[in-house]
């Protein structure tokens, strides 16, 4: 059967459906700024200026963009898998927290040694912080949300005794003023960096990461179980899918991404740990905007890269915006709330039109049961 | 270390977590889940405090903080009755949203100094009580009494009453609600509102009353999270709701305290002399909820209790389902 040229049309919209989402968000923005009496215009010229304008600017998105990227694969396991992960923060914080530990313990290593050993701990400590959840939500029945969200609260406090304590720059314990970061990494230990500009190797990581997702996700026996459960949790386990497993597996995995992302900012970026006593001092909020991303993305691996290089363009550019405008840069974090408000209300035409597809369709192609939100998620998620 | 200023300070605390959580276990009651409480409670806080400074009448700010809050949880309302959408996506989007407006609006107000706030008062008799009185009725902001109030207005509402009965239906059979001609849409956005102008009353009793002013984030500092796990603990009962509330503020309180004097139990108190260690302290209230949500989760499955049965999943009139 061919595809008539309506369906074509309504095909276009679906995958333009973001770029809507995306202008409706700038619109309301737009009237936020004007309520600042500010004008939109100019502010939004100097946020593209300052998150494309040059080779350093696109440098700076993309570098902005790697932790998102990171972040944002470990959502797409996540979520796929019916488990909801809002402690990207803290996975964040814990992974970068080990691989610091060890490229400052172990400073007489070469570099080609402690750059794979520290990424490895950061992806275990992410997997750790992530992991507790998971267990506590199989065997326990524990709402991952709010466990989530408080192992990151739990996560900003050790951080900050660990960066006033034990890890303190040894340089900075001597002083009074007592800045809570620790010593600078040795030069060796520095991921490489395509100069004069701060993109580093990190961003190439991400990005071969995010094709190793897509096929673990859909070329992988895993990951063809962490979709199912997440489809349908009974269907799985009459399949004979440990569905507890494959429960606590979705977010150790997604834990150890974010962790990456930690340790990958450590040892990309700013080659120390630094608290200004919250967990968005050290991470960006990539924790949190990575799963915007992710969501921007459709939960795919692959398309979590362009939405990552966006919501990097928008923190960016919303600095410079900042800067010239004097614009709050908290902006952005209202505009990506809207961003997800518009994705997430437009899916009902995107449902509308499968349906009308597959009522269209000869009986043996539809399936049922296909869309995300069955009740048995629901459930789940109470 | 007075054990009962700790516990007079610590209900005054626990009424913030007690309106967010009374207001979203209404929302959950009829059968929609808000995650966005976090956000509300952040845009009343910001809200009440910013009309305070720039009116000088703290009632206007109180009125306020919960209008605007009521307003944005409609934004969760349209999204998931009207679009149906995924209800968890729209209330972390909420979270966003309303910590990123008031973070805009609310930039330059940490530094406003301090304004008029509501009053506080002791009530006659009840404060005489041994022991119950200067903990309870003594010198608390007349919220605080307000929250006494709510929580048996809450439970009589919700089990003695016609509407209280509708909002049931709603959230655990609402096909059969609509059978009986309840507006389930209706009563589900009038229920979401609900939910937020009790997040607005939370954030603006914080910001005019228990800890005044302006923190930015650190205001609710996940507050609004850890009344999204109480209403779990609860099992969706307004008493337990309260019980739980009223002990998170005191632990709230009691980690503030623990580290002021030298001496504790007679020994020398040892977060006096590390202060380091108060960031464990710190950790407590989170560590808590965790270990809160396991109670609740075992107990719920072995009492059988759970959440409204239609909890997360939109209202469609006519499709297979709940």
């Amino acid at each position: 059967m061919k595809p008539s040229q309506k369906e074509w049309l309504s095909r276009l919209v679906d995958a333009l459906l973001p770029v809507f989402a995306t202008l409706a968000a700038l619109f309301v923005g737009a009237i936020m700024l004007l309520f600042l009496k500010v004008n939109p215009i100019q502010a939004y010229a100097a946020l593209w200026e300052g998150a494309f304008g040059s080779s350093n600017a696109l440098a700076e998105t993309l570098v902005k963009a790697t932790p998102l990227l990171l972040v944002a694969l470990g959502i797409c396991i996540s979520f796929r898998g019916d488990v909801i992960n809002i402690g990207g923060e803290g996975q964040m914080v814990i992974g970068a927290i080990l691989a610091t530990w060890l490229g400052l313990t172990f400073t007489d290593w070469p570099g080609w040694a402690m750059i794979p050993v520290a990424m490895l701990a950061g992806l275990i400590g992410g997997a750790i912080w992530g992991g507790i959840p998971g267990l506590l939500k199989a065997y326990f029945n524990v709402n991952e949300i709010l466990s989530t969200v408080m192992m990151n609260a739990i996560a900003v406090q050790l951080m900050n005794f660990l960066l006033r304590g034990p890890m303190i720059d040894p340089s900075q314990a001597q002083l009074a003023s007592k800045i809570p970061q620790t010593a600078r990494l040795v030069e060796a230990f520095r991921l490489a960096r395509w100069v004069p500009t701060r993109l580093h190797l990190g961003a190439l990581i991400a990005v071969v990461l995010a094709v190793l997702v897509y096929i673990l996700l859909w070329r992988t026996t895993l990951g063809y179980r962490i979709r199912a459960v997440g489809q349908n949790p009974h269907a799985s386990r009459y399949a004979g899918i440990n569905v507890k497993r494959y429960i606590v597996l979705a977010l150790l995995l997604s834990g150890a991404f974010a962790g990456l992302a930690g340790a990958i900012q450590v040892f990309g970026v700013n080659y120390r740990m630094i608290t200004d006593g919250s967990a968005s001092g050290f991470t960006g909020s990539a924790g949190f905007n990575g799963i915007v991303a992710a969501l921007f993305g459709q939960l795919h691996p692959i398309w979590s890269i362009p939405a990552s290089v966006l919501f990097g363009a928008l923190l960016v550019g919303a600095n410079s915006m900042q800067r010239a405008m004097q614009v709050p840069s908290a902006l952005i974090t209202a505009m990506n709330g809207l961003v997800v408000v518009f994705v997430v209300s437009s899916e009902i035409w995107r449902r509308r039109r499968q349906r009308r597809r597959l009522a269209a369709a000869p009986e043996t192609e539809s399936s049922p049961g296909s869309g995300s939100a069955s009740p048995e998620s629901a459930e789940e998620a109470a | 270390m007075d054990p009962l200023i700790i516990l007079q300070a610590g209900v005054a605390s626990g009424t913030v977590l007690l309106f967010a959580t009374i207001g979203e276990l209404l929302t959950e009651r009829s059968g929609v889940l808000n995650l966005g409480v976090e956000g509300m409670m952040l845009i009343g806080a910001m809200t009440g405090f910013s009309v305070t400074v720039a009116t000088g009448n703290p009632w206007l700010g109180l009125l306020l903080a919960m209008l605007v809050a009521g307003l944005l949880s409609q934004v969760h309302a349209l999204i998931t009755i009207t679009l149906q959408a995924d209800q968890v996506v729209s209330g972390l989007a909420l979270t966003f949203l309303g910590t990123g407006i008031s973070l805009v609006l609310g930039e330059g107000l940490s530094k406003a100094g301090t304004v008029a706030l509501l009053p506080s008062f002791s009530i006659p008799l009840l404060s005489q009580i041994p022991i119950l009185g200067p903990i309870f009725f003594t010198k608390q902001s007349i919220l605080v009494y307000i929250g006494y109030l709510l929580v048996p207005a809450t439970w009589y509402f919700i089990n003695r009453t016609r509407p209280g009965l509708h909002l049931r239906a709603v959230g655990e059979y609402p096909a059969a609600a609509d059978a009986l001609g309840i507006n389930v849409h209706g009563m589900r956005y009038l229920y979401v509102f609900v939910g937020g102008v009790l997040a607005g009353l939370a954030g603006a009793t914080i910001s005019l009353a228990v800890a005044p002013g302006w923190f930015s984030e650190l205001t609710t500092a996940g507050q609004g999270w850890i009344a999204v796990g109480l209403v779990i603990f609860a099992q969706w009962d307004p008493v337990r709701a309260a019980v739980g509330s009223y002990a998170f503020g005191a632990l709230r309180r009691l980690i503030l305290d623990i580290q002021g004097p030298t001496l504790l139990f007679g020994f020398a108190n040892p977060f006096y002399y590390n202060p380091y260690w108060g960031f464990f302290l710190q950790m407590l209230p989170y560590a808590f909820t965790v270990i809160v949500l396991v109670i609740g989760s075992r107990e719920a499955i072995r009492k059988r209790l759970g959440a409204p049965a239609a909890l997360g999943t939109p209202y469609i009139r006519g499709e297979r389902g709940l």
